[in-house]
């Protein structure tokens, strides 16, 4: 049976994967209409960075942030000054680094969609009165649900699944920064095989599950 | 009202440079090959497309040096050659769209008005997936019309559509230019939507504006820079005279004569459009009564010149106050002396009752 520290696990997890997939979409559609939109020669250096989660080393990530939010680090003064303490081995900390790296999960399926719908169908929006402001809300975001749906699921399992990143800048600390994934690992050091494979098992169906009903859905809507 | 517009723009291998003056009313066609910049032209007018220039629209400036009033607060309706409906929305949640956003104080003409006009009533709770090409296009029309533009402008609405939906859509944009007042700029490079719809024509090619005027004037000119070919002819009024039951015959008067026609129903007294083919007028220098052909009439040779073809001459007509062309060899124009100012008797093979 699982112990009242992995229900913590669980709950923080849920909690935090839940947290940044909320913060990304906020962050990542203007960030994807722009790289959708835009024609500024800035777009390839935006995209490159906003893709760079994807392909370096989670290890690296956590570890430049880590650097970068320490007490000597630019963005460590910086919540220092603002009277926010330092992020590292706080769950705000772990909030940061995961947006940063699952953001090419939740970005990326955005810019998608935003390109389908294609300036055609928001030139024809123009010609109708609408501004554009309003045809964003009111003919680009109705286009674009099966894109925030894939985001969203992608951003949320990418969150549960990470590790490498959460170890660097969460530590290990049980209640506070101790994810599903570094709880796993606890118990196979541990050799709980047992224990791990609840919440292995459980992380295999919960994932499998929120796949399924959300892509079904995704796919009813796209037709 | 009227519509003063001047361009610049270029892109690599194109250049628009026009400067129009463009009555404001009635049906004017921007007519010339694909590439010519006529849909360019369009998006210009609609602010789709930003190039230099200056735009006023009945005395209102719409663009000059840097006040470019964008598309949205452009009191226009625009028909794309492709429907563009929202395909989230039902052709109820289409045509609202607009409609709401251009307010109820905009309404010159009611909604019911504008379904029934384009025959939609039937297809509201549709989306856009579930219509035929044709059904999109007229949806689109409607929702165009519906923001209650003071300027319609159509880009090629029927060119995506195959023959059989264009004669449907046909019919509808004939009776939207008879019964709305509203303006209709109107690209296409189809001679047929030309002489069918427009009443005022500018003829493009390569960026530039080579000629414009009247449909009926400018059609008959012999010195247009682009060539109709077979479609070449002349468009002009004429009403019902009398109608002849036993014959199924209508006699139509013109100004210059009169002709008989097949009888296609119009009413006595109705204004009706007729086109006569180049092709289909051939001269003799008497009046012969042994032919099968029915309408003949006396004519005065205006001029004529070269076709494309080698071997080919158009030489324009003047009967009364209307000008026909006709088409014959180059040898036959030799051997009957044409020049200007000869009498002679013109026999009609057929003519178009189009609208």
């Amino acid at each position: 049976m699982t112990a009242s520290p992995d229900i913590a696990a669980l709950a923080l997890t849920a909690k935090l994967a839940g947290l940044t997939t909320v913060l990304l979409l906020v962050i990542g559609t203007p960030i994807a209409w722009w790289l959708a939109r835009s024609r500024s020669r800035l777009k390839s250096v935006v995209g490159a960075i906003v893709t760079l989660p994807l392909v370096l080393p989670p290890a690296v990530l956590g570890f430049y942030l880590l650097v970068l939010l320490g007490p000597d680090g630019a963005l460590g003064r910086l919540t220092q000054a603002l009277g926010l303490g330092l992020l590292p081995f706080t769950f705000p900390g772990l909030v940061v680094a995961s947006i940063i790296y699952s953001m090419p999960f939740v970005v990326q399926p955005l810019q998608q969609a935003f390109v389908a719908i294609g300036g055609q169908t928001l030139e024809a929006a123009a010609t109708l009165r609408s501004s554009p402001v309003d045809a964003f809300f009111t003919v680009a975001l109705p286009l674009a649900r099966p894109g925030f749906i894939t985001a969203a699921v992608l951003g949320f399992a990418h969150t549960v699944g990470e590790f490498g990143v959460v170890l660097m800048i969460g530590g290990n600390i049980p209640g506070k920064t101790q994810v599903l994934s570094m709880a796993i690992y606890d118990h196979v050091e541990a050799l709980e095989y047992s224990n791990a494979h609840w919440l292995a098992g459980g992380m295999l169906c919960f994932s499998f599950l929120v796949l399924l009903v959300l892509y079904s859905r995704g796919w009813n809507q796209l037709r | 009202m009227t519509i003063a517009a001047r361009f610049e723009l270029s892109y690599p291998g194109f250049n628009l440079d026009v400067d129009l003056d463009l009555p404001g009313g009635g049906v004017t066609a921007i007519f010339g090959p694909s590439g010519c910049g006529k849909t360019t032209l369009l998006r210009c007018l609609a602010g789709l497309e930003r190039g230099a220039g200056r735009l006023e629209v009945n005395g209102e400036v719409w663009q000059q040096g840097r006040t470019f009033l964008p598309t949205h607060q452009r009191p226009i309706g625009y028909v794309f050659q492709d429907a563009r409906l929202f395909p989230h929305l039902d052709v109820r949640g289409n045509l609202d769209f607009g409609r709401r956003r251009a307010g109820p104080a905009a309404q010159r003409l009611s909604s019911d008005t504008i379904v029934e006009l384009l025959d939609i009533g039937q297809l509201m709770s549709r989306l856009p997936a579930r219509l035929s090409g044709g059904e999109q296009q007229r949806v689109a029309i409607a929702r165009a019309l519906l923001t209650a533009p003071r300027l319609l402008l159509m880009d090629e609405p029927l060119a995506a559509l195959d023959h059989a939906r264009k004669q449907e859509i046909l019919p509808y944009l004939e009776r939207l230019r008879d019964e709305l007042d509203i303006p209709v700029l109107y690209v296409s490079h189809a001679p047929e939507e030309l002489t069918r719809l427009a009443d005022h024509v500018v003829i493009m090619a390569a960026g530039r504006a080579v000629a414009q005027g009247p449909l009926s004037e400018t059609l008959v000119r012999l010195d247009l820079p682009i060539h109709l070919g077979e479609d070449a002819g002349a468009v002009f009024a004429a009403t019902v005279a009398e109608r002849d039951a036993d014959w199924h015959l209508t006699r139509v008067e013109f100004d210059g004569g009169e002709l008989w026609i097949r009888d296609s129903g119009a009413a006595l007294g109705q204004k009706v459009r007729l086109r006569i083919l180049a092709r289909d007028v051939s001269i003799a220098s008497s009046r012969h009564e042994d032919v099968s052909i029915m309408n003949l009439l006396p004519a005065t040779v205006i001029n004529h010149a070269g076709e494309d073809h080698p071997a080919l001459v158009l030489v324009q007509l003047r009967i009364g106050n209307t000008v026909l062309l006709a088409r014959l060899t180059r040898r036959s124009a030799q051997r009957l002396a044409l020049a200007p100012g000869r009498q002679v008797w013109i026999q009609i093979k057929a003519v178009a009752l189009i609208g």
